[in-house]
C-alpha cells in the first residue's frame, strides 16, 4: 500500500460519522480494515454478492457502461460501497443519513 | 304339419292284449307316449287328410326385387329386371396348383433347387445327389449325418478401473457484459502480439524485462486502482458531509432576487482550507479550463518581510476538504497560469523572481522545468505569467512581467527552460536612464499582464506607478500607448474577453476603471472604499465584472443594469481578513476568492448578477451612451 492511499484512508476514517473503512479484493476476501475481524467478514461476504448482482444489472443492459458507485441507505446508517476492477472497497457509516 | 303317432298308440293296445310277453318292449313303447308342443294346430281330420303341394324354386328368396338404378343416358331411375339369384352360403379358396400348369411347373423347379443347396457337404452323396433332383431321399446305406460343436471359449470379463481424474465444479454465467469483456481482452490481445512481432529483435531482454514489468503491474493496479477506488470513497463522503452544500450549488436559486430589484447576493458554498497553509497568504487563483471543477492555488506572501516558502495546491470542488495535488516551493508564488490547452501544464512565478512549470500528469513533486540563476532569471518578483500559443518549433512558452521591469519569453525547449528577453518598462518622463541592451537599467515595476483574448500580439502591462502601457510583441523597443490610470499600484489589467477594445484595471487608490483602449480617460469610474485587490470580467455577459478589496467585500457590477454601483456588495469574509484574488469559473455561476489566511471561498452568484445580456454587443452601447 503506498502512503498517498494510506494517508487517504487516515483522513475518511478521520471524518466525522465514519465508523470504518473495509478493503476487499476480487475473491471477496478482506484485505484490510479498520473494523473488528467478525464484523469485517460478515460484512464483506454480503456486500460482495450484492456488488455483484449490481454491477450484473448494470453490464447486462450495456457492456459499455460500469458500476462506479453504490449507496445503501438504512434506517440507522449508511454504506458506500465504490468497486475497483479487482478490488473494491466499502465504507460503513453511522452517522443518520440526513433526511431529502 | 305334424304327423301324429298313430301306430304308436295301436301298437301299445296290442302290446296289452297280448298280455305281458315282453316286459321291456312294452316299457320301451311305453316310452314313446304322444307329446303335444303347446302351440299345435287342432285341426280336423279332414284338414289332416288334405295334400299340400310344396315346389322348389330356383330362386333366392332373399334376393331383392326391385332393384332401380339411375341411368344417365336417359336421366330417370329405371328397374333392373334381371336380378342375380345366387346365394353364397360357403366360400373357401384352395391352394393346390395343378402340376402341369406354369406356376405348378416353377413351384416344382423351386423345390428341386432347395433341395440341392441343403446335401452338397457330403461326397458320398453328391454321385446320388446328381440321380435324385426331384426328391430329397436320404440314402439308406450310407449317410451319416454329422454335427459337430466347436470348443467354446470360457467367456471372461475383464474391466479395469482408473483413478478418476481430479474434478473441479466450474460453473459460470454467460451474460452480456461478460461476452463484450472477453472480446475485448482478446482485442487487446491481438494487438500486443501485432507489436510483438514488429518489434521482435530485442526479444530476450524484453521478454526479461517484460517478465519484472508484469509482475510490478499488477502490483502497481492493484495499488493505483485501489487509491483510485478510495478517492471515489472519499469524495462520497465529503458529498455526504457537505450535502447541503452540494445540493445549493447545483440547485438553489435566491427566489427573493425578485423582491430585491436589481440588487443580487452571493451564497457561500464551501471553504477549502490546508492545515499547512495557515500562516500563508492566497497570492494567485486559476480555474482549469479542462476539468471546470479543478481550480489552482498559489500561496505565499505579499509581504516584503515575512518571506517563506510557498505552495501551489490543486483544489476540486467534488473535494473541498483535502488539495488534490500539492506542490511546496522554495519561495512564496506570486503568480500561476494553467495552460489552455494542455490542462496539466501550469506555469508559476516566484518571489524570488524564479519561474517554474509543473506537470500534474507526473507523481513528482518537483517542476519538470525550473528557472535558476544560470538560465537567466528576473531579479525581482514575478508578478504575473501568462501562457502563449506554442511558437514554431512547436514549443511552449509564456511570458512573465516582474517587479524589476522587464517582460520576458520562456520558451520550453526540451528539458531546458530559455529566456528570450521581450521588452523593459520605461519610464518615459523625467528619469532619463540610459539603457544599455536592456539589461542593467531601472525600469518600472510591473505589477500586472495580460493579453488580448483575439489580437494575441498586444498586451497591456500595469505598473507600481499606476500606469498602464499597452505593447505588442512585435514592437519591442517602444509602448503603443500609456494610460495614466491609478495614483498608485495597479494591482490588476484585464482584458474585456467579449468587446475587442475594452479593459479594466483596479488599484490601490480604492479605483475600479473601465477603459477603451481608443481613449485615454477611462469610460467608467467606481470607487470602492478600501484598496482594491483583484477585478475580474465575467465569462458569461460583456458587462458584468467582480472586484474584491481588502476590507474583505466582494463587489459584483454589471453595467447592463447600473452604471453607477455595484448590484452586489457584499462581505464574505471574517473580520480583519482581506481578500487578494477572485476569479470566476468559466462554467458553473460561482467565483473563488482567496483571501489572506490561506483559505478559498467559493460563492455561488445569484440569478440577479448572472443576467446574460439580451443584445449582442452590450458593453458598447453602455459605453456610447453618455457618461455623466
Amino acid at each position: 500500500m503506498t502512503a498517498e492511499v494510506e494517508e487517504t484512508i487516515k483522513r475518511i476514517q478521520s471524518q466525522k460519522g465514519v465508523q470504518g473503512i473495509i478493503i476487499v479484493n476480487a475473491e471477496g476476501i478482506p484485505i484490510k480494515s479498520t473494523l473488528d475481524n467478525s464484523s469485517t467478514v460478515q460484512y464483506a461476504g454480503n456486500v460482495h454478492q450484492l456488488l455483484m448482482k449490481a454491477r450484473g444489472m448494470v453490464r447486462d443492459i450495456d457492456p459499455q457502461n460500469d458500476l462506479t458507485f453504490l449507496r445503501v441507505r438504512s434506517k440507522k446508517n449508511e454504506i458506500m460501497i465504490a468497486p475497483g476492477k479487482e478490488m473494491y472497497a466499502f465504507l460503513f457509516r453511522i452517522q443518520k443519513p440526513k433526511q431529502m | 304339419m305334424s304327423v301324429s303317432h298313430k301306430v304308436g298308440t295301436m301298437k301299445s293296445k296290442q302290446d296289452e292284449e297280448e298280455g305281458l310277453d315282453t316286459a321291456e318292449g312294452e316299457e320301451w313303447m311305453q316310452g314313446k307316449t304322444l307329446v303335444k308342443p303347446p302351440d299345435q294346430l287342432d285341426l280336423t281330420e279332414a284338414e289332416l287328410n288334405e295334400e299340400i303341394t310344396r315346389v322348389l324354386k330356383a330362386s333366392n328368396p332373399n334376393a331383392p326385387q326391385n332393384v332401380v338404378r339411375y341411368s344417365f343416358k336417359e336421366g330417370c331411375y329405371k328397374p333392373i329386371v334381371f336380378v342375380d339369384q345366387m346365394a353364397i352360403h360357403f366360400e373357401l379358396e384352395g391352394n393346390l396348383v395343378h402340376k402341369e400348369s406354369d406356376e405348378g411347373r416353377r413351384l416344382m423347379a423351386k423345390q428341386a433347387e432347395v433341395d440341392d443347396g441343403g446335401g452338397v457337404e457330403r461326397p458320398d452323396n453328391v454321385a446320388i445327389k446328381a440321380a435324385k433332383r426331384e426328391q430329397k431321399l436320404t440314402n439308406q446305406f450310407n449317410f451319416n449325418e454329422r454335427a459337430s460343436q466347436t470348443l467354446n471359449n470360457t467367456p471372461r470379463d475383464i474391466s479395469c478401473q482408473t483413478e478418476p481424474p481430479p474434478r473441479a465444479n466450474f460453473s459460470a454465467t454467460a451474460n452480456q457484459w461478460e461476452i463484450y469483456d472477453f472480446y475485448v481482452e482478446e482485442l487487446q490481445r491481438r494487438e500486443k502480439s501485432k507489436e510483438k512481432h514488429e518489434g521482435q529483435f530485442l526479444n530476450k531482454e524484453e521478454d526479461k524485462s517484460k517478465k519484472k514489468m508484469i509482475q510490478a503491474e499488477t502490483q502497481n493496479d492493484d495499488i493505483s486502482q485501489l487509491a483510485k477506488v478510495v478517492k471515489i470513497i472519499e469524495r462520497m463522503v465529503n458529498q455526504n458531509i457537505f450535502d447541503d452544500v452540494a445540493q445549493d450549488f447545483m440547485y438553489f436559486e435566491d427566489a427573493s432576487d425578485e423582491f430585491r430589484g436589481e440588487k443580487g447576493t452571493l451564497l457561500p458554498l464551501w471553504t477549502f482550507q490546508y492545515d499547512k497553509a495557515k500562516s500563508l497568504s492566497v497570492t494567485a487563483l486559476c480555474w482549469n479550463h479542462k476539468y471546470n471543477d479543478l481550480f489552482a492555488v498559489g500561496l505565499g506572501s505579499h509581504e516584503f518581510t515575512q518571506q517563506g516558502g510557498g505552495m501551489l495546491l490543486f483544489y476540486t470542488l467534488k473535494n473541498p476538504s483535502y488539495p488534490e495535488f500539492i506542490f511546496n516551493t522554495a519561495s512564496g508564488v506570486m503568480c500561476l497560469d494553467i495552460h489552455e490547452h494542455l490542462s496539466y501544464l501550469v506555469a508559476v512565478g516566484l518571489y524570488d523572481g524564479c519561474v517554474a512549470v509543473y506537470n500534474l500528469k507526473k507523481k513528482t513533486d518537483q517542476p519538470i522545468y525550473n528557472s535558476r540563476a544560470s538560465s537567466g532569471k528576473h531579479t525581482s518578483a514575478v508578478m504575473q505569467v501568462k501562457w502563449q500559443k506554442d511558437d514554431l518549433d512547436s514549443n511552449h512558452n509564456f511570458i512573465s512581467v516582474s517587479a524589476d521591469g522587464r517582460l520576458v519569453s520562456w520558451t520550453l525547449v526540451k528539458v531546458q527552460i530559455q529566456m528570450t528577453f521581450v521588452k523593459c518598462l520605461r519610464k518615459t518622463t523625467s528619469y532619463n536612464v540610459k539603457l544599455n541592451k536592456c539589461v542593467f537599467f531601472i525600469g518600472l515595476v510591473g505589477t500586472s499582464l495580460d493579453f488580448h483574448k483575439q489580437k494575441d500580439y498586444s498586451f497591456l502591462v500595469g505598473t507600481e506607478h499606476g500606469k498602464i502601457h499597452k505593447g505588442s510583441k512585435y514592437y519591442s523597443s517602444k509602448f503603443l500607448e500609456k494610460y495614466d490610470a491609478h495614483f498608485m499600484n495597479v494591482t490588476r489589467v484585464k482584458w474585456n474577453p467579449f468587446h475587442p477594445d475594452v479593459f479594466i484595471s483596479c488599484g490601490w487608490d480604492w479605483m475600479v476603471k473601465i477603459w477603451d483602449q481608443t481613449m485615454k480617460s477611462p469610460v467608467f469610474t467606481f470607487e470602492l472604499k478600501t484598496s482594491v485587490t483583484d477585478v475580474a470580467w465575467a465569462p458569461y455577459s460583456s458587462t458584468v465584472f467582480a472586484a474584491v478589496t481588502t476590507d474583505g467585500k466582494v463587489h459584483v457590477f454589471d453595467l447592463n443594469i447600473n452604471k453607477y454601483e455595484a448590484l452586489c456588495q457584499q462581505k464574505v469574509v471574517s473580520k480583519k481578513t482581506k481578500l487578494f484574488n477572485i476569479e470566476f469559473n468559466p462554467v458553473h455561476p460561482i467565483i473563488i476568492v482567496g483571501d489572506d489566511r490561506g483559505h478559498v471561498t467559493s460563492l455561488k452568484l445569484s440569478p440577479n448578477l448572472r443576467k446574460k445580456p439580451k443584445v449582442g454587443d452590450a458593453l458598447i452601447l453602455c459605453i456610447e451612451k453618455p457618461t455623466h
